[in-house]
Parts: C-alpha cells; structure tokens; sequence
C-alpha cells in the first residue's frame, strides 16, 4: 500500500512549468484518455461508480451515480459543465489545482464527457480569477493543437469542444443551477427542480455538473483502477483529497491526504499552529459548515466522519482560527459575506442574512442584548430549510454552530449593554 | 346508538392519485399543486408568488408545508405551490403542524422586516395580500428592531405604472406576467440579496448601478396594468388611481368592457357616484384574470366636461341650444317622419352599442322610418363582408369557434387581423395556447409584427390587397400551413381589414371550405358582433334572415305585432351609400349614433353628406363631428349607466347590469321607444330588460340564407403606378379613439407612430431609416418618422390613427396606392 500522504492529484505541481502539456505528458498525462476511448462508455460510468468517487464540490454526492442519470441515447445534445466557481470562502483547491495542473482536469473532462455522451463541455470558472482562467484557456488551445480536444480525439471518431467561460462574481452561481441560468447569459439565480439537470440542465437539456476536483481525479481512477482508488480513504469516501489549510497554522496552503484524515495530521503537516498560539475553532469544509472547536481535533474529516460529528465536509476548506479571535467577529464576518452574497430569489436567505448581519454588527458594537441570541437563534431555524437552496442553509450554519460552542463569548458582547440599558432615559428627555 | 361508518376505498380515478391532506383522504388530478388541493379541501394556504395562472416560482416561500412520502418525512418543509401531488402522499398544512405554521409566521415576519408600515397611506392597504395575511399568518408583534432597507419612492416605470421597491416582496408575479403571459419582459430583477428590486432598462440607469444596460425601455406593454392588480402588496401601483381612495370606500360592481369585441369581464369599482378605477374580472371562459391597459384605464370619457346629458335643438342662428325632451324629440319626430315620408332617412348606428340598443335600432329603422337603411358598418365594409357575415357569421355561439377552441387548435390562421391590437384577450389566448399548448399560429400580414413574435407565429407575408391570392396559394405554397389547416380543430380568424381586400372573404370561404377549418370574425368594436345578431344591416333582420325572405319577414310581423306586408322587402343601403344617399339628396334624414367619420372609408364625403342632408339626429355622450351638423342631438347613456348585453366575436353573451344609477342618462333603446311614440309607432325597448326580450323571442326566425355571388366575383389588385407604394394600415390599440379621451398615462403607452417598410423600399424612395418620411395622395400627407421592419419591397405601413386618422389626411386605407418621399412635406 502507498504511503498515506503519496501525492496523486497534486504530484505534478511542484515541477516545473508543471501547467504545460509537455510537462503533462511527460508524467503520465493523456495516458488515461487512450485507454478510456476504447471502453464502451457505460464501463467508465461502472467504473466511477465501483471507485466510490464522491463530488468533490461539498455535497458528497457519488459522482457514478450522477452520471448514470444521463439519457443512453442521444436524442438530444448532451452537456458537461464544470463547476469551477470556487468562491466558498477558505476555499482555495480548484483554482490551485487549474494553475498547476490545468490538463489533469482537461483530461477528465474528456473522459466524462466520453462516458456521459457529451460532446459539449463548458468550464465555468469563477471570473475573479483572471490568471487562473487565462492558463486553463492555453491548456485548452494547447489540447485543441495536439489533437486531444476538437474532432476525432485520437481517432477514437469521439468530438468534443471544451470552452472556458468566466463567471461575473456572484457566490451563487457556485450553485448548480444558478450556474446554468448564469452560463446561458441569464440572471444567476437557483432554477426550481425538478426537473434535474439530467432531464434538463443548460439549454434545457441533459447535463451534469461536476466539480474540477471531481473531474480531475478521474483520469488517475482510469490509469489506477478502482480496487487502487480504494485504498485510500475510507470505505464511504475512498480516495484522495486536497483539503485547503488557511488561518493560523505555520505553513498555509493545500494538502493532498487521503479522505479521513484527522485535523491532527493535518496540522502535523501543515507545521503546527502559528506562533504555538492554541486552536479555538476551525471550519471543517468552508464557512457553510458548522464550525469545529479543539475537542474536534481526531474527527475524521470524510463525509460520514464530519456529519457524525455535527458538521460537513463540504470544500474541506480548513480555516484554522487561534485563541486570539473573537467567535462573534468572525461569525459576523461570515454573516456579512452572506448578506452580500444572497441572491434575492426566496424570503428567508434574502431577509435573514440582512437581518442577521446586522444583529451580529450591533452585537459586535457592545449594543446587543441577551434577546437577540435567542432571536438570531429563532430566525437562523426560519431560514434553516426554507429556502430555495443551499446558500441560506450554510449562512445560518457560523451562527449557530459559533453560539453553541461559544455563548459565552456573546454573552460576554451583551454585558456592557446590560448596564446601559438598566439607565435608560426617557425619550425626548435631551431634547 | 351510533353506526361505524363503513371502510370504503375511495375510487381513484384514471390519471388521478390519492393522498392525505391534513388527515383528510383526497383524491386528486395527476400534476395538481399541493396549494390547489389544500385549497379544494377549504385550506387557504398563505402565498404571495404563486398565481394559478403561472409558471410557479417557489421564491417567496410563504406556503411551506410538511410533506410525508412512502411513510417518511421529508427533510424540509416543501413549498406547496411547487410540489405536486403524488399518490400516497400525506401533507401536513399549518392547520395540523406545528413545523408548517412556524415556517408560515417565519417568512411572514422577514417578508415584514423590510415592508413600511404605510399601509395608512398605501393604495393596496385594505385589500393587500400581505396586510390579510399578516393579520392569519404572521406574529402580532416584530423583533426586528433594527434599521429597514429604503429606496426613494416611487419610481415610475412607465406612464402609468408606479414602482415603490420599499413594499415589493419579490414574488415575481410581475415578471412572470409579462414573461409569460403578455410576452413584454421589459421588467425584471435587478442587483441581488436585500438590494434585490424589480426594474426597467430605465431605473437601472436612474440607479447608476452595474447594470448600465440600455438607453433605457420603458416597461412598455399593451397588459401592464395587469401587474399592478396581480401585486400581492402596494409595490406597483396605477398613475391614474394613485391615492384617488381606499378600497373600503369603493362600491364594485362586474362589467362588461366596452372597448372591443374580446368580451373582458370587468369590475368597476365607484365611489359617491363616480367611477375610480376598473379592474380585469375573473371569467377564466373569456380573459381569464386579464384584460388589456385600454380596458383598464380608458373610462374617463363618459365623466367628461363636455358630456352631453340635456337634448339639444339647432335654433334659428344655427347653434345647438339645450331643450327640453318634450321639444327635441316632437322637432326630430316631425322631421323623420317627414323624411320618412319623402326621400327616406337612413340610420348609421355605429359599432359601440349594446345588443338591446342596437335593436331598437332595427326595428325603429324597420317600423318608425319603414325602411331597410340601416348598417352598423362605421368603418370600411364591402358587399362582400356583408355576405360572409350573413352565411358565416351571424347566429354561431362558442360552440362554433371560442377561446377554448383556440387553445385546442393544432393551427390557427389570422388572416388581415391584428390581435395585440385588435382584440387584446384573443391574442394573450392565442399565446398561451402556442407556448402551452403547441398550437401553431399563422398570420397573413404584411410584417413581423408583434402579434405574430409573440404568438411563436409564422408570417406569410403578402402586399397589402393580396391577402386574397396568398389564401388562394396555401395549397401550392405553404403545404405545412395547408395539412395544419386541414387537421381537426384548426381555426381561421378573420379581421375587419378583410373589408378592405376585394375577393378575400370568397377566398376564406374555399378556403375553409377545401381544409374543414373553422371561420370566425373578429371585429374590433365591441357591439358590431351584437349589431349583426340583431339585424342592424341593410339585409338582414334580427336573428339573421335575410330582408328578401318572405317567410322571414312574415314571421317577424307576426313576432312584433305588425300588419302583414309592412316590412320594407327590399334591402337597404349599406353606411357608404347612405352616406353617398344624403349628399345628393336621395335620402332626407339620417340618425346617428356613435359614429366617428375619421373612422370611415373616405372622411371628406361622410363631412359633407352630415352637412348636406335635411335632418341629421344625433344620438351622443358627448360632442362630435356628427353632433357638429346635428340638428337634434339626444344624450345617451354611457355603458356605465345602464344595463345591457354585449355580443363577444365567439358570439357569447356579455350581459352587464348597471354601475353608477340615478345619473338620469337613457340607454338609446329608451330614447328611441320615447322617440317612436313620437312617430306613431311602438318598439317595446322601453328598457334594455325589454329590448332583450322582445330580441330573444324574435331572433329565433331565422330564415335560410342564401348565398349571393358578391363573394364568388373574380377580383383582381389594380397595380399600383411605378412610383407609388402600396399602403397597409390598421389602428394600434392605444391611439386617439374618442374613448381614450381624457387618459394622458394610458396615453403615454400607445406605442410610436411610424412609417415601417424594407430598406430596399426606403433606399428606392431616398428615405432614410430614423428620419422623417411622407407618405401622400392627391388629398394630403401624412409625415412620420421611419422604421425599418420586413415587408415585401414598395410596401409602406402607417398607423390608421395615430395620430391623426389616416382617412382624412389621405384619404386612403389599406391596400391603397400612396407616394413615398424621404423628409416632412
């Protein structure tokens, strides 16, 4: 067995002009896609499906499975859409690995479009990213020249296109559907489901939507088998992982472990705390998902491990926060982001995270009262499961993962409020 | 004692499945809405975004409800206005769940933080959604304490629609509408999260936002005022009712639109004997829950300044003086019975009135003048027409072609008919049955128009006057259009320009007559319909025999108590030949309702035929070109004052009973009984109650028609001379029509007038696009600016009335030669 921390979707990344096809092919690149064009398409979706990947994007959803959801024939145009509009905040994996490794994931698309009947493919990166957007758009011309994408890839008589289409910075177009809505030139806004993207996504019609991560462990299953795949990780989520470590550690940046492993290695990894400060709480997958705290060191971090826990795995994006950061600050932040980031379609994401944001802003001030936690309580359930998607789910996910393990700290906020309040005065008695 | 009820299965029907709403057993339509179900068992659940008469959205997410399938809860509370029935499904509403009601008072309270509180001063407050649900659903008190999201208020978005983004609760109704239903998606959402507002191209620019996107549409669109109704809060609101009064002043009363032949429920709403305002009524046969902007608003007319309500006499300086009833009706008695008695006198009723009161037309033309000239035709008209309405037309209800029909169709050809601007509601069905139902819609025209984009329409493109042998080339050319027309269900719907194309309806007629495609008229009045049924036609009687029938006309003396052989036997005149009549002295008299001359085939003549005749009696609401050469003007009442019945181009029955009462205004049926008493003859149209009466007992002697061979003539299209163009015109719905007298915000969405042709046309004619163009005749000119659209080269369009009527600058109409010059003249 390989040692644990062997790098598989990252081992290229530190060579030099690691993102060139020349570097690709040297190790190992479109090895994978020559095999894979001379399967029949159902035995890649089989083989997917027995690796046991699992979307990488932070529903966990198993990546086989979704792809069998495609129509077998061909009756109308089929579409692959990359997912790459990282914007969870602390997340920082897709966009790295697109600036390293720009053809692993061309690569996969290849191969998944090859096995879904695709001959469309569509990247949506996040449009921030210009640098990053700009090397995955050389890849692809550089694919287009040496006969990998385009007409006849390999002979094989399979066509594909790939374009590369840069996002206009909004968060909720991270959402699948929003996503589609935003690719068509539309108003990024989630669309009402059913119907699926499988029955009927960009252009109303069957398409499924992956996560770069996803897409560009492909190749490796291909090249490595799925019996290989499986021994790493665990049982429910094989595999490996890049988990994405910001905040107060020694050595920030993305770490490719297998899926299971404990924040306790990671911080092995990652050189420790900063400064030797002492954790206090850490996401595990991304603000949308409830923070952690110190006696969460040994969870392991794959998606049964996470949720048992009380969290999610989400992004695996890990912000590592010391003794030195106010809970109620940060959560505040985060409420901000959300605020800011709230489409607008459905009530409660659209009016809580407004009305939230500035409890915690007033809270932060020294102008809160104990109420308003039971209040922010009360409107983080009305918006818990009420909304139209996922985003008003993760907003209220800081606040009330922040007061469960951290009421004290905005109590403490509400103290000196306390005594101001005891003497108010009568209004109009200044005037 | 007491008998345990038996455990019976309740039988599903096909296509239907069971489920348990709130521990009730329901049987419900596959594809059914749980917010309907629950509605059908008598549970309101609270909404704002969902409208059965849209697509559902699932945004405001006020309807939540607990869903159980196969014995397991779902996660979430579901959206009710999105989910659809399933069989075995248990629901669980606010009524039994304690997780749906505090969903429910959740949303409401944070659809809440950010509402004002001006209900006090808000248009909606008193019949707002948000307030009555608020009041069931929603907390008593707010924790929300701290400082609300403000927008300046209001902002317009068009002339007659106001947007207060303060009191929006984005529900999307609006959008939705005018996406889907009325097909102008000139609103929409704009930013995002809490700044999330609804906007035109324009307000994006007032805002100075990111989305700099236009030089900015206005939300232009003939149904907008549908939005403002649809509002579930106070968020758009009419320029023209704005703060005019509170909902719980208003007495309401259902109407009846007056405007086309559509047949729009409507609800009139009127305060201290004034009407405030109108709103589309629910009739989901006709117009659903729709109606246009023109039906909406247009209504100020009949509260006019200048509203005639005493008689009038010309006095010996030739002014019109008021008189009294006694006086005005003894002066026009004499006079039409001296005419009678002379030359004859000729009765032109225009197309505006009610069945009852164009009945009293016939039969005081039929009984008090003892002749056959009367026709309802005040626009251009054939011998033709005539005979298509008489062997087509007259005596088919919906069951021939209805709205239903429509949406059923596999195809429907509009052949020199306009829907968006002549008959509004038909053209939102004939969209709705294209994007839902597949129909295929085709039109013969002359350009792309709106009508034909949004009705998903295909266009055969023809010059103005070859309508006729563009039908005639469906076999050869269009052999889609052909098998289309030939399936089962296919429609045809004709226009009121088909008058104006020589050998059209005979080309309908084989036509349907080859393909088994049903024919129905649209006329763009909303009593020509009604005017046809009840004999208002030089050759025809009420019911829709023709004069010529012995047997008819026997029945019909018997039926209205007259002597044997009274009835004039000969056909009458049609509206051009009386008015042709008149000028030369051939006729004496003429009475006239509600005629426009503007509107007629050659405005001039019908100037001088009114000035020319020996007696004109005018029977008017308000002052006119008619009453200018009236020696007897009579008030009438507007539709507000009385009661009656309008005749819908399906033929259905619009019947409609009185809103403001008291005002002292007569129906014409009433002032023609008085008037005929005055000439020794009885009509029973004492009231409209009696007038229908007397019609229905009469209107079952139909004879048989016999076609004439006017529609069978061979017809040919004069060429046009080498350096004319050919005209094609028709009214726009909003234009200067005397109905939309005094609605300067109605006014402000008539769309542009302009000269529309190719650029070939344009290049040939040195007209350049943008600029001022002249289209002329030996009579005058008419200059406006050009727009390039796609018709067929040396063909230019031009509104008939907007601004000025096309007739009496030109004297011209369409299908007519005209000459084309670049620049203003």
């Amino acid at each position: 067995m390989a040692d644990p921390i062997t790098p598989v979707l990252t081992k290229r990344w530190l060579s030099p002009n690691s993102w060139r096809l020349s570097t690709y092919e040297q190790l190992e690149g479109y090895t994978a896609v020559k095999k894979a064009l001379r399967k029949p398409p159902e035995q890649l979706v089989a083989l997917i499906k027995d690796a046991g990947l699992r979307g990488r994007g932070g529903a966990g959803f198993p990546a086989g499975v979704k792809w069998s959801f495609m129509p077998t024939n061909e009756e109308k145009p089929h579409y692959l859409v990359i997912n790459a509009d990282e914007g969870e905040p602390g997340t920082c994996k897709d966009i790295p690995l697109m600036m390293a490794d720009p053809h692993s994931l061309i690569e996969g698309c290849i191969i998944a479009s090859y096995a879904m009947r695709a001959h469309h493919c569509f990247i949506y990166v996040r449009g921030e990213v210009l640098h990053c957007i700009r090397r995955l758009q050389a890849a692809v011309r550089e694919a287009y020249d040496a006969g990998y994408i385009g007409k006849d890839i390999l002979g094989s008589g399979f066509d594909l296109d790939i374009v590369v289409h840069a996002g206009a910075g909004a968060y909720i177009c991270g959402e699948e559907t929003a996503l589609l809505d935003s690719l068509e030139g539309r108003r990024g806004q989630p669309r009402l489901k059913p119907p699926f993207p499988a029955a009927a996504g960009l252009y109303a019609k069957p398409t499924t939507v992956n996560n770069v991560e996803t897409i560009a462990t492909v190749p490796y299953i291909v090249n490595g088998g799925s019996d290989w795949f499986r021994e790493m990780g665990t049982e429910k989520s094989p595999g490996p992982k890049i988990y994405s470590i910001s905040g107060h550690v020694e050595q920030p940046g993305q770490y490719e472990a297998p899926l299971g492993t404990t924040l306790r290695e990671l911080l092995e990894l990652a050189g420790g705390m900063k400064d030797g400060v002492p954790l206090k709480f850490w996401t595990p997958g991304g603000s949308s998902t409830p923070m952690f705290t110190a006696d969460h060191l040994d969870v392991p971090l794959d998606f049964e491990g996470a949720a048992e826990a009380g969290s999610m795995l989400g992004t695996t994006a890990i912000m590592v926060f010391n003794e030195t950061v106010s809970v109620p600050w940060a959560v505040m932040k985060w409420t901000q982001f959300y605020e800011h980031e709230s489409c607008g379609k459905c009530t409660p994401c659209r009016e809580g995270t407004f009305w939230l944001a500035q409890v915690l802003e007033r809270m932060v001030a020294g102008k809160g009262t104990e109420e308003d936690i039971d209040t922010m309580l009360d409107v983080c359930d009305n918006i818990l499961g009420r909304s139209f998607c996922a985003l008003g789910d993760g907003a209220v996910s800081p606040i009330e993962s922040g007061i469960k393990y951290f009421r004290d700290e905005f109590l403490a906020l509400c103290e000196d409020n306390k005594a101001k309040q005891s003497e108010a005065e009568l209004v109009g008695a200044k005037a | 004692m007491t008998i345990a009820p038996e455990e019976t299965e309740t039988e599903v029907p096909e296509g239907h499945v069971k489920l348990v709403v709130d521990g009730e057993e329901v049987v419900a339509p596959e594809g059914e809405l749980l917010i309907r179900t629950a509605e059908r068992l008598g549970t309101v659940i609270p909404r704002f975004c969902d409208h059965p008469l849209l697509d559902p959205a699932g945004a405001c997410r006020q309807c939540l409800v607990e869903v159980e399938m196969d014995g397991r809860p779902m996660p979430k509370p579901q959206a009710s206005c999105t989910m659809t029935v399933a069989d075995g499904m248990v629901v669980k509403t606010q009524k039994s769940s304690r997780v749906a009601e505090k969903a429910q008072e959740g949303v409401m309270e944070l659809l809440l933080i950010n509402h004002p509180l001006d209900c006090p001063v808000c248009d909606k407050g008193g019949e707002c959604p948000l307030q009555n649900q608020a009041m069931a659903h929603g907390r008593s008190t707010s924790r929300f304490v701290d400082t609300k999201r403000t927008f300046p208020k209001p902002i317009s978005i068009s002339s007659q629609v106001l947007l207060d983004r303060e009191r929006c609760v984005l529900c999307q109704r609006c959008t939705r509408f005018s996406d889907q239903i009325a097909g102008d998606p000139f609103i929409d959402l704009l930013e995002r999260g809490v700044h999330q507002q609804i906007g035109t191209a324009e307000t994006a620019d007032i805002e100075n936002s990111a989305s700099h996107t236009s030089s900015g549409t206005p939300f232009q669109s003939y149904f907008s005022g549908n939005t403002i109704q649809i509002c579930p809060v106070g968020a758009l609101t009419s320029a023209a009712y704005r703060f005019r009064s509170r909902p719980f002043d208003l007495v309401s009363s259902p109407s009846v639109c007056e405007h086309c032949s559509s047949g729009c429920a409507l609800r009139t709403d009127f305060r201290r004997g004034k009407v405030m305002r109108r709103l589309a009524g629910d009739d989901p046969d006709v117009n659903e829950e729709w109606s246009c902007d023109k039906g909406r608003f247009a209504f100020r007319y009949a509260a006019a300044k200048d509203r005639i309500r005493k008689p009038m006499v010309r006095d010996d300086a030739g002014e019109l003086v008021e008189a009294s009833w006694t006086e005005a009706l003894r002066r026009a008695a004499d006079a039409l019975v001296a005419a009678r008695d002379g030359n004859g006198a000729g009765v032109l009723t225009g197309g505006r009135l009610t069945v009852e009161d164009a009945y009293a037309y016939t039969k005081f033309a039929r009984i008090a003048l003892r002749s056959n000239d009367i026709d309802f035709r005040a626009r251009a008209h054939s011998a033709e027409e005539l005979d298509f309405l008489a062997s087509s037309v007259v005596g088919t209800t919906p069951e021939h072609v209805s709205y239903a029909s429509l949406e059923k169709a596999p195809a429907v050809l509009c052949v020199a008919f306009e829907p968006e601007e002549e008959s509004p509601i038909v053209f939102l069905r004939l969209r709705k049955a294209a994007r839902d139902k597949g129909t295929k819609v085709f039109h013969i025209g002359q350009w792309t128009t709106s009508s034909v984009r949004k009705t998903f329409g295909e266009l055969l493109a023809c010059q103005p006057g070859g309508e006729a042998a563009a039908i005639d080339g469906i076999a050869d050319h269009a052999k889609d259009l052909d098998a289309a027309l030939c399936s089962d269900g296919a429609v045809v719907l004709v226009g009121e320009r088909a008058a104006e194309v020589p050998g059209l309806f005979g080309a309908v007629a084989r036509l349907a007559e080859r393909t088994g495609a049903r024919v129905a008229w649209v006329p763009r009045r909303a009593g020509e319909r009604g005017a046809l049924e009840a004999g208002a036609a030089p050759t025809l009687l009420p019911g829709g025999a023709p004069v010529t029938d012995a047997d008819a006309r026997r029945a019909l003396e018997t039926s209205w108590g007259l002597d044997a052989g009274t009835l004039p036997a000969e056909p009458g005149r049609d509206t051009a030949a009386m008015l042709a009549a008149a000028a030369s002295g051939e006729l004496a008299a003429l009475v006239v309702a509600g005629v426009d001359p503007d509107d007629l085939p050659d405005p001039a003549a019908a100037r001088e035929a009114l000035a020319n005749v020996g007696f004109v009696l005018s029977l008017e609401m308000r002052p006119s070109p008619v009453t200018e050469h009236a020696d007897v003007v009579l008030p009438i009442a507007p539709v507000d004052e009385k009661t009656g019945t309008f005749l819908d181009w399906e033929g259905r029955e619009r019947p409609f009973t009185i809103t403001l009462e008291g005002t002292g205004a007569l129906p014409d049926c009433r002032v023609l009984d008085t008037l005929a008493v005055e000439m020794d003859a009885d009509l029973f149209t004492q009231t409209s109650q009696a007038a229908w009466s007397d019609f229905a007992r009469c209107r079952v002697v139909k004879g048989t028609f016999r076609a004439s061979d006017a529609h069978k003539m061979p017809f040919t299209t004069p060429d046009a001379p080498a350096d004319a163009v050919r005209l094609a015109t028709w009214r726009q719905l909003v234009d200067n029509g005397s109905l939309q007298d005094d609605e300067p915000h109605l006014a402000g969405t008539a769309r542009n007038a302009v000269l529309r042709m190719s650029a070939t046309t344009a290049q040939r004619h040195g007209v350049t696009r943008g600029e001022q163009a002249t289209i002329s005749t030996d009579r005058g000119a008419l200059t406006l600016p050009v727009e390039f659209a796609d018709l067929l080269d040396d063909v230019v369009w031009a509104p008939a009335r907007s601004p000025e009527s096309i007739r009496t600058v030109l004297g011209a109409g369409h299908g007519a030669a005209v000459t084309l010059s670049g620049g203003a003249r």
